[in-house]
């Protein structure tokens, strides 16, 4: 038999779309033809495969190979062409029947030796595949631990060419245990009760935890900025399964969920470093678009730290996810889009020295220095940013406290009964979460009382907030109230909403 | 016919003397042999009824180094196809139906040849 057919499935995002491969074995000279928009990696594997083949025991066809990957007009990447490159040509070649095969998706790289390596992204492209009504996936071993988390997969993991080849010919394909979600564990080692101090810091954490609020923290180097940002995940609320697999496909398809665990339920921490470039932060890549920072920090933090020392335009990137969610990473290989909706904590020093602060004593910067220093995170972004929140050096009774700060547990605890709140209200609603509320419906069914309504509109008039400013003021109100147990912002709220937001009038 | 040593000129002699047996045999009309031009040479021209048949032969001892039709490089068959093309022109057999084959020629233990022929492969 000279034709031969067999699935496997490539990712755009975190899609999986499937794809056949056909194998044609004709008369005429030796040689190897590729067709469907393979990329570089994948050009590649005609040697891999031949190679893999020849020291597996098989023979290489010494005749015209041709190979088509449909549907055409997908983009194809890397290397888990492999195996079933190598299945379909073993078919065409008389080594495997073609029935043997058919409703299996074959995923996986090839050694030279025949051993079949991990891939990336084997847990979306087995979400999808199920969707698409294929139960059964042939897989390199390495990469069953994830696929033992989708069920009803039947994956089977193998660790070289030939066992496929055996594991096809006796059609025997054992099935794998599921993992069951993990227990509700977390190994973090980082906790809030760490860091001295801070009421005001750790305060504003907690209510941007509460009501999903983007934050800047603006202080000297050394107080604890990094400290208390890093802390965040774990007074976030835990991820459900859904969302836990979510991420997990997005780190599946990055190649780092060994680093995370499949499954974890802890929200992720991704703090991209200053100088990073646009393509790793939003995602980016020339064939292959891979998650970038935004997008692994998905249901996560994203912490960037230095803010004002980030390259010009990363900072900007930002605003496309943050205003939806998501990133569209758009290339001439096609459109894709990954999830990023994500807590942004910004941090930066208040001056080129990092000096000014308290009293600003030591610091050699000039003052058109300083007041251009944070100039540099652009308005438009800063206008995302709900709280502003100064952190200061602790002082001497705070260092010398024994007592260690309220822990991490506590304060989760206090942010998910507040979130339990919220969501209560926002049943049916488009969004989740009080950074959310769109204006509109801030002024219709989500206002304050009365007196805090006063206390805004007096705000108004002394023009010491903007429109925007107003509804961000609301929205923190919402947040404060949840935290407390109020059933509506009252005039105390509000106040302390206008407080964790205006923060800085040094900046604006 | 059989001998014990070839030098490589022979060897390759040897496989076309037997490839064109084995042609003739097989009804095609040796039409020109060796054709060489400055661009190359072609070893064998046959007419297969109505079609012209260009034909690379390859001899070998073994596979150790590929097999002969590994040999056959891409540039190699663009080259036979210009040539063809080349000798179609100078012989006034412009217009007909041609095709190129490839021989494969192997050197057994017996001292014997064993032969495969590839029709078409351009």
């Amino acid at each position: 038999m000279a034709l031969s057919r067999v699935r496997t499935m490539t990712l755009v995002g975190i899609e999986g779309h499937v794809v056949e491969v056909e194998v044609d074995i004709s008369e005429g000279l030796p040689g190897y033809t590729l067709l469907g928009l393979p990329d570089a990696a994948l050009m590649e594997s005609r040697d891999r495969v031949r190679s893999a083949l020849v020291n597996s025991g098989f023979s290489w066809p010494n005749r015209r190979v041709t190979v088509s990957l449909s549907p055409a007009w997908l983009p194809k990447k890397g290397s888990n062409f492999d195996l079933p490159i190598a299945i379909a040509l073993l078919i065409a070649t008389g080594e495997v029947s073609q029935e043997s095969c058919d409703g299996t998706i074959f995923i996986g790289e090839l050694g030279l030796d025949g051993s079949l390596r991990f891939v990336r992204g084997v847990l979306p492209t087995l979400v999808s595949a199920l969707r698409e009504g294929i139960v059964k996936a042939v897989i390199p071993a390495e990469n069953l631990e994830e696929a033992s988390l989708v069920h009803n997969v039947g994956s089977t993991g193998a660790t070289s060419l030939l066992a496929t080849v055996q594991l096809m010919k006796s059609g025997v394909t054992e099935e794998i245990e599921f993992i069951k979600y993990p227990e509700r564990r977390e190994v973090n080692s980082k906790d809030l009760e760490d860091v001295a101090g801070q009421k005001g810091a750790r305060y504003a954490l907690e209510i941007a935890a509460i009501g999903g609020h983007h934050i800047l923290f603006i202080g000297p180097p050394g107080t604890g900025k990094t400290m208390l940002a890093e802390r965040a995940p774990t007074i976030l609320p835990p991820l459900s399964n859904e969302l836990a697999l979510e991420v997990s496909a997005i780190h599946s398809v990055a190649g780092i969920l060994h680093e995370r665990g499949a499954m974890s339920i802890l929200p992720p921490f991704v703090a991209p470093h200053h100088t990073t470039t646009s393509p790793a932060m939003v995602g980016g890549g020339v064939h292959v678009v891979r998650p970038g920072a935004v997008s692994l920090a998905h249901e996560g933090i994203l912490f960037i730290d230095e803010a004002p020392e980030c390259t010009a335009g990363v900072l900007d990137s930002l605003r496309q996810p943050l205003e939806s969610g998501e990133v569209t990473i758009s290339r001439s290989s096609g459109t894709t889009r990954y999830p990023a909706n994500f807590l942004l904590i910004l941090a930066a020093n208040p001056c080129p020295c990092g000096r000014f602060s308290g009293r600003g004593r030591s610091c050699t910067c000039s003052s058109i220095q300083i007041r251009r220093y944070l100039q540099k995170i652009s308005g438009p972004l800063l206008d995302r940013i709900d709280i502003r929140a100064y952190v200061e050096a602790p002082t001497r009774v705070e260092m010398s406290n024994q007592n260690p700060g309220e822990s991490s547990a506590e304060v989760r605890k206090r942010v998910m009964e507040a979130r339990e709140l919220s969501a209560e209200r926002y049943k049916g609603c488009e969004w989740k979460l009080n950074a959310h509320i769109p204006p509109r419906e801030l002024r219709k069914r989500f206002a304050a009382d009365r007196s805090a309504m006063a206390l805004l509109h007096a705000e108004l008039d002394s023009e010491r907030l903007s429109a925007r400013g107003f509804h961000k003021v609301m929205r923190l109100g919402w947040s404060i109230a949840d935290q407390k147990g109020h059933a509506l912002p009252n005039r105390e709220d509000i106040e302390g909403a206008l407080l964790l937001r205006g923060g800085m009038d040094l900046l604006l | 016919m059989r001998r014990a040593y070839y030098s490589l000129k022979e060897l390759g002699n040897a496989g076309e003397e037997e490839v064109s047996k084995y042609l003739e045999q097989k009804g095609l009309r040796i039409l020109d042999r060796n054709w060489r031009i400055k661009d190359g040479e072609i070893d064998l021209i046959c007419e297969d009824e109505e079609t012209i048949v260009f034909v690379e032969v390859k001899t070998r001892r073994n596979n150790l180094f590929g097999t002969p039709f590994d040999a056959i490089t891409p540039e190699k068959a663009f080259r036979l196809q210009r040539l063809a093309l080349a000798w179609m022109a100078t012989s006034r057999r412009w217009g007909q139906e041609y095709r190129i084959d490839a021989v494969g020629v192997w050197l057994n233990e017996l001292g014997t040849f064993d032969i495969e022929h590839r029709k078409a492969v351009l």
